[in-house]
């Protein structure tokens, strides 16, 4: 008997205007592990990562959270479950109207109902935890694009979730902004997070990454090690090599 | 003293008074208006198919049939049908403030549907229940994004409160028909009401504008001049 995984994805079939975006796609995230989704753009990544929180509801398949399925219809369990499963987008999604620290604290106050000291001091560890103690009061129209990840980072972490799943986070950086992403994802990977990540980073992946899985056309074609995918031969390496001589990353 | 100067000077108590019962009409409908305008929207962009079609529907005859023909519709109508016993100010308060809401609602849904799709997506993902995201994310900033339209709304709907007289309210254009038809100075009279209106219209219009200023979030709001 196997462990249950602490985020499990069975047969997930998605299809958006006749189209098959996910077509009967089964993962686990077990504790600790970072796993990394590659592949071409509009490959399913995005909408994988979607169907895993439940933003997006599958036609087919089932989630569940260490071992207990997920019934999306069943409103609190969703809200529960979601809180959970910590989110990050390629564009930040920051609350435009808040400030970072208020972005932080917000749903710690709505959906975990601490009180608003609690709800505070909590805001300011995270904030600096991602090193922008100094940038509370700001308001995301005033960060870097770096400085916005890094608070989306910290107000996902605030909640606590089992698990975190990360879309494309350096997508939207300029190239001298990824690295203090990249940095702050790293320290959760090396501090046990479980996390997926959709991501073209594949240097930084390689070193980091547990297990890569190669997406096309809504399937997982390849998946295994790094090490076991980064061979001649294999779509991931052609892929992977053909992204470094583009951006000129070296490959781990 | 020229007859008009005097006649206006004469009417000015009056006509002050008229404001008075202008602007407590123009504010009691504004926020009834606000107040219905709010769920409509909300409604027509995040509700189930039979409550948008409602709501759709609520605001196709709001703004489909004259403010004129809906007053005599309600007063003596369907208020009076319900068997309400409204008195004309309230009467005609109520009335306003329903067209107002099918008027706000539209503004309020513009605001709602421009912000991007990933605010109401990030708010999920935390865990926040719709209502809990429109309440504490969508409408904080759609509302900001609305004071413009808003203070065109106003600025319609104080000019709205004139048709009132017609089933009795003594505002301002009320109390300027009966000083005209007394003093027979019509032109100067509707001047000085034109002015009172005026000016009404100017410092509502100024006090919203100070509260966009206000709630403006910092580094969002694009202004200045173009290079």
């Amino acid at each position: 008997m196997t462990d249950s995984p602490i985020l499990g994805a069975a047969n997930i079939t998605k299809r958006l205007g006749g189209k098959t975006i996910l077509d009967n796609v089964s993962l686990r995230l077990d504790k600790g592990d970072l796993k990394v989704l590659i592949g071409p753009s509009g490959g399913g990544k995005s909408t994988l990562l979607q169907c895993l929180n439940l933003l997006i509801l599958p036609e087919k398949g089932q989630i569940s959270l260490e071992g207990r399925d997920i019934h999306p219809r069943n409103k609190r369990e969703l809200s529960s479950f979601r809180q959970q499963v910590g989110m990050i987008f390629q564009d930040f999604n920051l609350f435009d109207h808040l400030s970072a620290f208020e972005n932080v604290r917000i749903a710690l106050i709505k959906v975990k109902k601490l009180s608003r000291r609690a709800a505070s001091e909590r805001a300011e560890q995270e904030l600096a935890r991602v090193g922008l103690s100094d940038k509370g009061g700001l308001y995301p129209a005033q960060l870097s694009g770096g400085q916005k990840q890094r608070v989306a980072v910290a107000r996902a972490l605030a909640m606590d979730p089992k698990v975190m799943l990360l879309d494309e986070p350096t997508s939207a950086l300029d190239p001298e902004l990824i690295g203090e992403v990249l940095a702050v994802i790293k320290d959760l990977s090396l501090a046990g997070m479980t996390m997926l990540m959709a991501t073209h980073q594949v240097g930084f992946s390689a070193q980091l990454a547990d297990e890569f899985m190669f997406m096309d056309q809504g399937r997982i074609v390849e998946q295994g090690s790094p090490k076991e995918l980064l061979v001649p031969g294999t779509r991931t390496q052609a892929f992977c090599s053909k992204i470094t001589e583009l951006a000129g990353e070296v490959p781990g | 003293m020229p007859t008009a100067l005097t006649a206006c000077i004469d009417a000015l108590p009056s006509l002050l008074m008229g404001a008075v019962s202008t602007v407590g009409m123009l504010l009691l409908a504004m926020a009834l208006g606000f107040v219905l305008g709010v769920p409509l929207s909300v409604a027509q962009v995040y509700g189930p198919r039979p409550l948008r079609w409602l709501a759709g529907t609520y605001v196709w005859f709001f703004r489909g049939v004259p403010i004129l023909v809906q007053l005599y519709l309600f007063y003596f109508g369907l208020f009076a049908l319900l068997g309400l016993n409204l008195s004309e100010f309230v009467s005609a308060a109520a009335v306003l403030g329903l067209t107002s809401s099918a008027y706000q609602s539209q503004i309020f849904r513009g605001s709602i549907q421009g912000l991007h799709a990933g605010q109401l997506k990030a708010a999920r993902a935390l865990g926040m229940t719709d209502r809990q995201a429109i309440a504490s994310i969508i409408l904080p900033q759609a509302l900001r994004l609305s004071i413009p339209g808003w203070s065109n709304e106003y600025s319609i709907l104080l000019k709205d409160t004139a048709v009132a007289f017609v089933i009795g309210v003594t505002e301002i254009m009320a109390r300027t028909r009966f000083a005209a038809s007394r003093t027979y100075e019509h032109f100067a009279l509707y001047i000085l009401a034109g002015v009172l209106y005026f000016v009404l219209t100017a410092v509502g219009v100024r006090l919203l504008r100070r509260l966009e200023k206000r709630v403006r979030i910092p580094g969002y709001a694009q202004q200045g001049s173009l290079v």
